[in-house]
């Protein structure tokens, strides 16, 4: 069995600053990690492989430091990684993204033939979930998306059954492989590495690959050319005009600050005091 | 099958990499386990990069090392409550390449510095614990790490895990830390336009400025406080020893609040927002605290051998050149075929002892005890130095001789003649 | 979306053509999502944003519904109408019972590829992502997610899709200039939801799916519901107490519970307080949450960090209750009490019950 598992290298986007002076993203010393949804799709694709044997490869599309991500992968347990990087990607957006891995995939699968491939829910830094769908589409591959657990998987019959979550529910959907899967978070915990794989992932040799070895065909799909939504403009959230009243009093007892409050917004919002006492207690 | 090395360094630090980087370009084989995500994370300093223990292991460092500014002036202030009596030296010497000090922001020097080591064939292994040493007899052969399937040997073991190192501790090589021993250091770094940077402290280009300060400040505590001009950011910081902090019950970060709102400090960091806090131990019991640096199969570099001067604050390029000296050591014992015993890795301590790294810490080695049990340095001193400087420069209609007269009155009235002879012996004991 | 945070082509610097072939493209469409039984309020908020663009843009706004054959489908046609669609595209078919990706894929592609909407919004629901990304492949279209806002450029007559990006520190606008459909996705609340006018009415135009089980390779077993009983229902709440890491061990979130129960309200959460699991995930608010658009939003132990605020900044009132005068909570509530929440909950606890009685002794 062989699953392919698609990573990001993304900045921690929750130490992202703004520039105070340019109000640009300040992404010098912002730690770039692997995405943590994507690391629930890796860990699901290592279980797979405890159980069923098999081998497990990471691809990711990036700059060439994107490289430590896929070597944190290797330290999980992945047997194989390849950076697909060249600088035609530059600005690609999610369907220039999709068209690169895509072919990559279809390179993978020429050296050993591509049973799933798993995907996170969504980037922290793009958030769009938008590049497993359209890998999926790429590759004729049926699309299982916010898939929260792998109930059987037949790799003769080519078959696999996973729950699904859904509004108000879980589907228990059926379908055939080779298929795409986007994981759900939370349902599993990344193990935690081994001293041999930590060696192992010192030392592997991560395939490098340009658009040539990547196997894109038509250049133009890909990196700015590719994509057909472009920024036009990036701005810091408009502050708001008037900043928060704050309550005072001569005492600050919780208590009289409290009863200030009420009376002030109560006589500025009348409708919110019947909207509330309309409420049981 | 488990792995085995030449040397295994513990830490990604300053003294570690020094230590990698110089065993790995000799051609030995070189593992490195770092406990942080990355060379540096676990890291704090002020911090000053001082070129030359630098230049001794990276001779071309100016290259692409990420400095911030080249420092060309020193302050150095003894503050009261409102007030601070200052000396400042700059000179045109100081702005001639190759220059001699920089400011730097450790996350991304160590970085860089990690690469190199990395460069020259280490092996670096991040997130990853030694738990423990592992042991045949007295003789350190290798160690456990925390991870599964974690042992790993090798012929020698460079402790280089920092000041708060518990593999020393745990092997029974070193006591454990005494609170009067470490100092508690807290810094801001405020981010600040490089404009305004250059309008306060007048310097241009990459030019930088270092303010020491010591006086009422630490409440009282032995301490100091610093600030530090960067590209486009200023550190500030305060660090006094944890003994102290403990008997005095003031919060650190309480300590340098106030220091912030100084009258003399405040316009300084007006206009920056900040960026970052952090906080660290810093070893600075001195030569008297310093433990057993080797034994068979093991060293001790950097921080975790107690190797600052605090009286200069150094400590990245004592962590920077003992690292060296271990690694030269085990270079010389490996080309002239001996075992790495503690015989043999004798000539480690005396190259230390015939180096400015022990002459200084001798130098110095009763200033600890001096200024601990004598506050009136940090609290008296300043004050009436203050006082003094107020009388002199205040233009009231009274004499000159009558205001000297005043003032050592004062000084007399303060600490007695007693008390200033005696002090006048305590500095000169300190500084001898 | 584009990776980079430089502007590439700055709309309305130069006059932008529209490829010939692609002027043909008109209209607004609104996917309408359902599943067993009942609309999804999100497409309906949907409507009301695509009526604005539609009468900007002078054109019609469409609603698209796929379901199994009955009157359900029909009557979200109606609502659709009822909250502002002009007409709707609807495929009954027997395939379409359930949800799944191929199927539905090919019922949108084929509407699109025939009668040519220039813009196309989905919800950003788990159905909505798993479609809109498919489709907008499919199409070789540009697909921006998680709108928080949506104009239109009459000149270049161009969707100008704004969201977060970056964990929300920033926003960007995108736009997808020479393809079409252009395609969005926005979430649930984060568009107001607009008026129900029942004499509304619209036309409803047909079409054949065109395909057949066996072909369709992914089968539904069955569906588990989830247990709905205390399941709590943020999105929709009119009343939310919020805490976060300020309220600094689980056991303080009793007070926040407690003042949630004499307002009769829902009680949210910091994405660091679910993760550190002192609250169910659903009570998450914020970027990576539920957005909330309450009457009163009570946020205590907050600082306000992006990542929260673009949650619950559409709040008609704001209460913050923090400890440090800087948090930035305060730069965009409406009240604020600054001191110790631990101390101050109990005592608006108090004051809001007191009141409350008066109030309703008196009405």
């Amino acid at each position: 069995m062989h699953i392919v598992v698609c990573i990001k290298q993304v900045p921690d986007s929750a130490q992202i600053r703004v520039h105070p002076v340019t109000n640009t993203i300040m992404r010098q010393g912002v730690p770039a990690i692997v995405n943590p949804y994507d690391l629930f799709a890796l860990e699901e694709a290592l279980r797979l492989k405890d159980q069923y044997g098999g081998r497990v490869t990471v691809l990711t599309m990036g700059p060439p430091m994107a490289e430590a991500a896929l070597r944190k992968a290797i330290s999980y347990g992945a047997d194989d990684a390849v950076l697909v990087t060249d600088r035609v990607f530059a600005g690609s957006d999610t369907l220039a993204t999709s068209y690169a891995l895509a072919s990559a995939i279809s390179q993978i699968n020429k050296d050993l033939p591509v049973d799933l491939v798993f995907t996170g829910k969504q980037t922290i830094d793009g958030d769009t979930a938008q590049v497993g769908p359209g890998v999926a589409k790429r590759l004729d591959m049926q699309l299982l998306t916010y898939v929260s657990k792998v109930r059987e998987l037949d790799v003769e019959k080519k078959e696999i059954i996973v729950e699904r979550r859904s509004e108000g529910g879980v589907q228990v959907l059926k379908t055939s492989i080779p298929s795409l899967i986007t994981v759900l978070e939370g349902n599993n915990e990344m193990r935690f590495a081994t001293m041999t794989n930590m060696f192992r992932a010192s030392r592997y040799p991560v395939k490098i690959w340009n658009k040539e070895t990547a196997g894109i065909e038509d250049v133009t799909k890909t990196g700015l050319k590719g994509s057909p939504t472009v920024v036009s403009k990036v701005f810091a959230p408009t502050p708001r005009a008037v900043k928060a009243e704050i309550i005072q009093c001569e005492s600050d007892d919780p208590k009289e600050l409290s009863v200030t409050l009420l009376a002030k917004m109560f006589t500025k919002y009348p409708k919110l005091e019947k909207e509330i006492a309309k409420r049981a207690a | 099958m488990a792995e085995k090395f030449d040397v295994i360094v513990v830490g990604a630090g300053p003294s570690g990499n020094a230590a990698a980087l110089r065993l790995a370009e000799s051609g030995l084989s070189v593992l490195q386990i770092e406990r942080g995500e990355s060379p540096g994370s676990k890291n704090v300093q002020g911090a000053i990069l001082y070129s030359d223990a630098l230049e001794k292991l990276i001779p071309d460092f100016r290259d692409d090392a990420p400095l911030e500014r080249h420092i060309i002036e020193q302050r150095m202030w003894v503050l009261d409550d409102d007030s601070y009596i200052g000396s400042h030296y700059r000179s045109n010497a100081f702005n001639q390449a190759p220059y001699n000090r920089y400011t730097m922001i450790r996350s991304q020097f160590d970085k860089w510095f990690s690469e190199r080591v990395q460069r020259a064939g280490a092996l670096l292994i991040c997130e990853t614990t030694v738990s423990h040493l592992l042991l045949d007899g007295k003789r350190v052969i290798g160690v456990m790490t925390d991870r599964q399937g974690g042992e790993i040997y090798a012929d020698a073991v460079i402790l280089a895990d920092g000041v708060n190192s518990l593999l020393a501790k745990k092997a029974g090589f070193h006591p454990e830390l005494n609170p009067k021993d470490v100092a508690l250091a807290v810094k801001e770094i405020h981010f600040m336009p490089q404009e305004l940077i250059e309008q306060r402290f007048n310097v241009t280009g990459d030019e930088g400025v270092v303010i020491e300060m010591v006086g009422k400040i630490t409440k009282g505590m032995m301490g100091t406080g610093f600030l530090y001009t960067n590209r486009e950011s200023i550190t500030i910081g305060v660090g006094c020893m944890l003994s102290d902090f403990k008997s005095q019950q003031i919060t650190p970060y309480a300590l340098l609040d106030q220091m912030k709102a100084h009258p003399s400090i405040k316009p300084l960091i007006e206009g920056g927002e900040m960026k970052e806090y952090t906080a660290h131990l810093i070893p600075e019991g001195g030569y008297n605290a310093v433990p057993d640096l080797y034994g068979d199969g093991w060293m001790i570099v950097g921080d975790a051998g107690m190797f600052v001067n605090a009286v200069h604050r150094e400590g990245s390029n004592l962590a920077m050149t003992t690292g060296m000296y271990a690694a030269d050591t085990l270079i010389e014992l490996r080309a002239e075929g001996k075992a790495f015993s503690a015989d043999n890795l004798k000539r480690y301590k005396t190259r230390l002892d015939e180096s400015f790294v022990m002459k200084d810490l001798k130098k110095y080695k009763n200033m600890p005890d001096v200024f601990h049990t004598n506050p009136q340095f940090f609290n008296d001193y300043p004050e009436m130095l203050s006082k003094a400087a107020r009388t002199m420069l205040t233009v009231d209609g009274v004499d000159k001789k009558s205001k000297e007269r005043e003032i050592g009155r004062s000084f007399r009235q303060r600490r007695s003649l007693f008390g200033l002879v005696g002090d006048t012996f305590k500095l000169w004991r300190a500084f001898e | 979306m584009s990776e980079t945070t430089e502007a590439k082509k700055p709309a309305g610097k130069k006059k932008f053509e529209l490829d010939d072939r692609l002027k043909a493209y008109k209209g607004i469409w609104v996917f309408i999502e359902h599943e067993r039984g009942s609309i999804h309020p999100v497409s309906l908020e949907l409507l009301g944003e695509g009526r604005k663009l539609a009468d900007h843009l002078g054109v019609e706004l469409a609603g698209v519904v796929l379901g199994a054959p009955g009157d359900a489908v029909r009557s979200f046609c109606h609502e659709a109408f009822f909250h502002g669609a002009d007409l709707c595209y609807l495929i009954e078919d027997p395939l379409l019972a359930d949800y799944r990706n191929e199927p539905y894929t090919k019922g949108l592609t084929d509407l699109v590829n025939k009668y040519q909407p220039e813009i196309l919004l989905l919800g950003a629901t788990t159905l909505g992502r798993d479609l809109a990304g498919s489709v907008a492949t499919t199409l070789k279209t540009g697909l921006t997610a998680d709108c928080t806002e949506l104009n239109v450029d009459l000149d270049a007559r161009s969707l100008l899709a704004t969201r977060p990006t970056f964990g929300g520190s920033l926003l960007c606008t995108i736009q997808t200039l020479n393809y079409r459909p252009q395609m969005a996705t926005v979430r649930p609340r984060v568009m107001a939801m607009p008026d129900r006018e029942v004499s509304r009415t619209g036309r409803i135009l047909e079409d054949k799916l065109g395909m057949v089980e066996s072909s369709i390779i992914t089968k539904v077993l069955e569906f588990i519901p989830d247990e709905m009983q205390d399941k709590p229902q943020l999105p929709f709440a009119d009343i939310i107490v919020s805490g976060g890491r300020g309220m600094k061990k689980p056991e303080n979130f009793q007070l926040i519970w407690d003042l949630a129960k004499v307002l009769g309200a829902e009680v949210g959460a910091t994405r660091p307080v679910v993760q550190s699991g002192w609250v169910d995930l659903e009570r998450q608010v914020g970027q990576s949450g539920k957005t909330v658009r309450p009457k009163l939003y009570i946020a205590a132990g907050i600082s306000g960090a992006i990542q929260h605020r673009v949650g619950m900044d559409a709040s008609d009132v704001i209460i913050a209750v923090n400890n440090d005068p800087n948090a930035p909570i305060f730069d965009f509530a409406h009240y604020g009490i600054v001191g110790n929440a631990m101390t101050i909950l109990p005592a608006l606890t108090d004051a809001f019950r007191v009141h409350l009685a008066t109030v309703r002794k008196a009405g």
